[in-house]
Parts: C-alpha cells; structure tokens; sequence
C-alpha cells in the first residue's frame, strides 16, 4: 500500500472554496430518496413536510458541506434538485 | 443541379417501373429507401444508379417495414421520400403507413401489385391489394391512390402522387401492376420547366408561434421540417395541435381523427381523376382501372360496332373513391360492368355508388388480365 | 388549502431543454429514466450542444415519452422502428445530430434486427438505451433483457430465456462506441454521453434503469434505493473488458467503456460517393 501524503492545499490562503446554495424545487419531487441516500456529505435528509404529490421532499442538513459534487443534480430523477455556486455578493 | 438533359428528357422507351423512377426523380424525389421485391425490384435498381446522379438517397434498408420507417424520417428531414414494394412488403408497410397518415408526413408508396395472398405469384399480375391501398393499417383515416394503366401513366401519376402527397400531407399509394410495371412502351418526358411540381406549405408564423398540426382552410398544417429551428414534436400517439400526446381526451380524438379522414373526403372533388370514353349516350358502362382498363377500351370499341352504347370510366384514382363519377354514369346507364383482377374489391364501392343500377363483376385472376372479348360477352349479356 | 406565502417559482437551469408544458414526466419515483434524461441533458449543456440541430427520436415504451419532452425537434415512432426512422433523418440531413432514446423491448426485440443493421452500416446515430430489464409501459413483461429467474408478469413460474448481453450484441454488431453503467454512475454516464456526440459513426449507451414499481416488485427489490443498492454492490468498472463477458447478475454488474474505435461513418462514406456521382453526371451535361 503506498503512503499517502497529505497536506493543505498550497495556495489555501488565497483561494477560498467555494460556498454551495441547494435548491429544492419541492413541489417536483417524487420522494425517490437518491439525493439523500447518495450524497457524499449527507447534507440532506427526508423532511417531515408532505409537497404536492403527497411525498417528504428532502431537507438541507447543513448547507456547508455541499462540495458542489453535483450528484444530487444529475442523479434527480424529476429535475427536482440543483445546485448553484453563492457568489461573493449577498444573492437570494 | 443536372441540367435538363440528364433527366431524360424526350421520347423513350422503357418499362413500367423504370418511367415510375424516372416519374420520381422529375418529381423532385431525393430519397429512396427500400427492399427488392418482385415486381417492383427494377425501380430500386434503377434508383440506386439514377439517385446519387441527382444528388438524391438511395438507401437499401433490412426490410419493408424499416424502409417505411426511413422514408417518414427523411421526409421529416425535408425530402421528398418514396419507396416501392409488392403485396408482401405493402402488408408489412401499413403500420408505419399508419405512422405516416398519423404524423401527416408527405410520401409516396409504389404497390406493384402481384398475385396473392401471401406469397403468391411473385411474377404475375394481380389487382387484390387495391382494398388493402385504403383499410390496410388499423385506424380511420383518409388516404390516396392512384391506379396507372400505362407506362406513361407509370411516370405521370408517380408526378402526381408526389403533388397530392405534399398538397395535401399524406401518404400516397401508386397502385401498379406487374403488366404495367414490366411491360415496354413508349414514354414521353417533358421538359422539367413544363413539369408542375407542388412542395409542401412551409409555416409562415415565427418559430415560438408554430403549432405543427393546426391545420389551414383546406384541412392541412403547414409543415416545418427538422433543423430549422421550429423544435417541434410529432408523434404515433393521438396529439393536439402542438402535436404533444393527448391519449386521454375524447374531444382530441373526435377533431384528430375526422380531421385525418375529412382532409381527403372533403378535398375529393380536387383529387379524383377519371377518364371518360363514350359516356355520354352510354347505356353500358365499363368501370375499370389499371391494365384491365386496356382491354376495356378494346371491349367497349368492339361493343359500339356491334351497336351496343358503350362506354369506360376508367378509375385513375382509386381514393378518395370517385363516388360521383360513378353515380353520374351509372344514372344515365343501364347496366355496370367491373372487370378486376381480384374477387372483387373496387366493385362493391362501384355498386355502393351505382345504387340502384345493376353492376356486373367480372373476376380473372393470374397471367393475363381479362381479353377485350371476354369483357365484351358480359357487356353483351347485361344489355 | 391555500398557502398564504407562497413560495417563488424556482425554475431549474436546464428547463431551456425541457418542455415546461410537458413536465411533469410520467414516469414512475424512483425511475431511471429521469436520470437518464438528466444526464443526457447535463452532457447537452457541457457541450453547448446547438439545440436547433438536435433531433431526438424515441420508440414506444416508459422511455419513448422522452421526445417529448425534449425541447428539441422530435419524434415518437412506432415500436422498433425509432432507428430505420432516424437512418431516414440522418442521411437526408448529415447536419444534424440524431439522437435515439429508447429502451430495451424497443431496441432489441421488436427492433432487434433494425438494431444490428443500424450498428453494421456504422450510422452516426446516437442511441441512448434504459434497459430496466423488463417492458415497463404494458406493465411489466419478460423482456429479452430480463435476467434468468426473474419474475415478471408474463413469467410468474420465473423467467427461462437467457437474456441478450446489449453490449456485447452492440459490440459485435459494429458500433464505434460501446459503453454501459448504471443509473447510479451519473457523472461516468454524462462523460460518455459527451464523449459519443462527439464521435463519429453509431454510438451506444446502456443505462441500468431502475423500475422499481414493476420489475423491482416483482423480483424484492421494491424501491428505487433498493434497485440503486444492487447496482451499488454489484457494479464493477472495467473499461475495454472483453463485452462477451460483460454480465448482469445478482452478484455481478459490468460497467464500463466497452469499444471506442474510429471507423468511417455511413452517411459520410455515401455522401462522398453521391458527390462523386453528381460531379461526374454534370459534367456529362455540360
């Protein structure tokens, strides 16, 4: 097994990571439960909310340990999930 | 483009199915998909060498049913499309003759048609699949027609099959015969400038505003085609205008499906084409089409000398059925008679539309199709 | 009940390719198809693809109601015939980029043999196929992808045909590009689907598809995370294997990029040749 080595990314004091904003379009979504069970941080779990089609749509966890890895995005069945990057301004 | 010369322009003589492929290439025809069959074979191989010549498709797809297929798409793509077949293949053809009825898609079909059922007689003549030409796929609906008795007629009505389908969206059929299909005769081809050619109705609308299956006053949409922009979806499944599948609405089903079977009926009085001989003062009419319509020209000749009043309605177009012809003759006349090469098709629309006057059928089936003189014995019995 | 506040409309970035008065999709929770449409669309956005020259054309089952809601010139064919229908748009118009998404029955039963005659002529078409292992539409028949055992409706006693290996059958037929994984490798799915509208000649991708209200019933796989979970514990990547041995089993699923060769397009070749032809007859007329 070869070593790992592990170290800070180099230029960590000049690039921030990025933040991620989750956007559950709610009403869209089928309850399929990918999005929840796939994301590599667990950011999401099932809500306890009923949306329009009489399912628990997903609930953000915590927001800051999206790494922006886009799976939820692609993997959604019903377009229900997308992620975008927060700008440095304050956007809604 | 290759200049007028190339296309053949002038007196020749040929064979049925290769004036049927020249009739396509004058018609502006840059597409054909098929599979051999006989008799129809001679115009795939006649295409194959004529089509790249033009800047045209051929393309020999897997079977019938894949040809007809292709044929939709290229004709989506904006092509004028055609292919060619016989009994077997027309029978393999009709679900996507369906698709193409369906989806409006402008076409043409050639049947030479052969004995059957099934197999048949690969190399003899045959009139059994002219029913088949307008109740062959499932559904209601309307289409075309046309039944050639000539090799010249073989290049004409291809022309006119080519107009009708772009006229008026649908697929249209070029019912031939082995005879006409195979036999040699002199052909006259005019000048492409002198030859009428009719393209299909683009939209006039900007793209956001196109509805791909609103149709115009004469009961037929506009057609886009793939690529330019319009991004519109057709589909097999009962749709609305914007052609998106409604497959649970009655009144969807009501407007689509009389539209498709209105768009031909209640355009008939421009589509049917007949040709009269000696109607006026006939007592005896001769209502027949393609090859056996020859010997009915014969028969009633003969008959007239003989003194009886004869005359021929010969049925140029099959469908729309030629109801009004039919009924003007048959008031006037005393009798019909239907020769068919069949066991009777054509011959119970003809009694449909003759009411109350008596029609006689006339059925010979196999090599020949019937003689002048066999017509004639009827015409005399019936008098 | 009314909401007093309700929320804003929040429109995803890839509705551009969707048909908003179409969606929502029929399609079952859990579907694969969805993600199947996602990625595909997800590789269109990557690629910028110019979506007046995109044709998509499906056949008739769960995944043949993607053409319409692609926002894209379209066509719902006849059963099978989706790919002589798009040889036919293809060669009229070598411009365009056809796209076929279908599914199993589709493609490789009642189309099998438009299939292996597409794939032989080297069309540059590009067939996106989510094979669920069973005809979904008509309510969950044995299909020629089911697994052996499998339970399906119309094999309650357990299913007896051995199933086509797709990527194999592609493979042997002559298609440029083999791949196929899993609705579970999402981002692997979308690279492949890029990469194949980016070749030339016939391209082909299976997707593992779950259908967890039919196949999955049938078979104690009863919800799309379940399906997921087999395709998570049986899934082995192994690209440029041999596609012969390319099975799906219980225990055993192999994905991959299969073929990836250059090979002169059909349409390419015969529109040389027409050039050719067209050149040489007006020279003869002048």
């Amino acid at each position: 097994m070869p070593e790992r080595i592990r170290h800070a990314p180099l230029d960590l004091e000049k690039v921030k990571p990025a933040k991620m904003e989750i956007h559950l379009i709610k009403d869209e979504c089928k309850g399929c439960g990918y999005c929840i069970e796939y994301c590599p941080k667990k950011v999401l779990e099932q809500s306890d909310e009923i949306n329009a089609r009489g399912v628990h749509p997903p609930r953000i966890v915590d927001e800051s340990q999206c790494i922006n890895c886009s799976f939820c995005s692609i993997v959604c069945p019903d377009f229900a999930i997308f992620v975008t990057e927060k700008k440095n301004k304050e956007e809604k | 483009m290759p200049k007028a010369k190339s296309a053949l322009t002038g007196a020749h003589f040929l064979n049925g199915d290769i004036a049927c492929a020249e009739g396509a290439i004058a018609a502006g025809c840059r597409f054909f998909a098929g599979y051999p069959i006989t008799p129809a074979t001679e115009i795939a191989e006649h295409l194959s060498m004529r089509m790249p010549e033009f800047g045209g498709i051929y393309i020999q797809m897997e079977d019938e049913i894949a040809s007809m297929a292709a044929v939709i798409g290229a004709s989506y793509s904006g092509l004028k499309a055609m292919t060619a077949t016989s009994g077997p293949g027309f029978s393999l053809m009709q679900e996507n003759i369906g698709l193409a009825v369906m989806t409006e898609a402008p076409c043409v079909i050639v049947d030479v048609m052969r004995g059957g059922p099934s197999t048949g007689q690969p190399t003899l003549p045959g009139q059994q699949d002219v029913m088949q030409a307008k109740w062959g796929s499932h559904g209601d609906y309307g289409i075309i027609a046309l039944s050639p008795s000539s090799v010249q007629e073989m290049f004409d009505l291809t022309v006119e099959a080519f107009n009708l389908s772009e006229t008026y969206r649908v697929p249209t059929l070029l019912m031939g015969d082995e005879i006409v299909g195979h036999m040699w005769e002199k052909v006259v081809i005019p000048p492409p400038d002198k030859i009428r050619i009719v393209n299909r109705k683009k939209p006039n609308v900007p793209r956001e505003k196109y509805l791909p299956f609103k149709p115009d006053e004469n009961l037929v949409p506009s057609m886009a085609c793939f690529g330019e922009g319009f991004r519109f979806h057709a589909t097999g499944l009962t749709h609305n205008e914007h052609g998106y599948p409604r497959t649970t609405s009655s009144e969807v089903q009501s407007q689509l499906v009389h539209r498709l079977v209105d768009k031909i009926q209640k355009n008939a009085d421009k589509i049917v084409r007949v040709e009269e001989v000696m109607l006026e003062d006939a007592d005896i009419v001769v209502v027949a089409y393609g090859i056996v319509a020859r010997a009915g020209l014969s028969a009633i000749r003969k008959a007239r000398e003989k003194g009886i009043k004869a005359g021929l309605l010969r049925l140029i177009t099959l469908w729309p059925f030629p109801e009004k012809q039919v009924a003007k003759a048959a008031q006037s006349a005393r009798a019909i008679v239907v020769p068919e090469m069949n066991c009777g098709q054509m011959v119970r629309e003809v009694e449909r539309a003759a009411k109350e006057t008596p029609v006689a059928f006339l059925s010979k089936l196999g090599e020949d199709p019937h003689t002048p003189l066999e017509i004639l014995e009827v015409i005399r019995r019936s008098k | 009940m009314v909401q007093e506040n309700v929320p804003p409309v929040i429109l995803h970035p890839f509705s551009k390719y969707l048909r908003e008065d179409m969606m929502p999709h029929i399609w079952c929770q859990g579907c694969g198809n969805g993600v199947l449409l996602n990625a595909f669309v997800h590789a269109l956005d990557e690629l910028q693809t110019d979506l007046d020259k995109l044709v998509v054309v499906s056949g008739i089952g769960c995944i043949g109601r993607s053409a319409g809601y692609m926002n894209t010139d379209s066509f719902h064919t006849t059963h099978g015939r989706a790919l002589p229908f798009a040889t036919g748009v293809k060669l009229a118009n070598p411009e365009l980029e056809v796209v076929v998404i279908s599914g199993d029955g589709d493609l490789f039963a009642i189309g099998g043999n438009h299939f292996i005659h597409a794939a032989r002529r080297n069309i540059g078409i590009k067939v996106l196929c989510a094979n669920n292992l069973n005809y979904g539409m008509t309510g969950g028949q044995q299909g020629p992808t089911t697994p052996l055992d499998s339970v399906t409706t119309t094999s309650m006693y357990g299913n007896i045909e051995h199933p086509f290996n797709l990527v194999h059958l592609a493979a042997a037929s002559g298609a440029t590009y083999v791949a196929r994984w899993t609705s579970l490798h999402v981002r692997r799915l979308t690279q492949s689907i890029k990469k194949m509208l980016q070749k030339e000649g016939f391209c082909f991708i299976e997707m593992l598809s779950p259908c967890p209200e039919i196949y999955g019933r049938y078979n104690k796989m009863r919800s799309g995370l379940e399906m997921m979970g087999w395709f998570k514990k049986a899934s082995v990547v192994e690209n440029f294997s041999d596609p012969s041995k390319a099975d799906i089993t219980a225990d055993r699923i192999v994905v991959g990029e299969f073929v990836d060769i250059n090979k002169l397009s059909y349409e390419k070749m015969l529109h040389e040749k027409i050039s050719k032809i067209n050149e040489k007859a007006m020279e003869k007329v002048s």
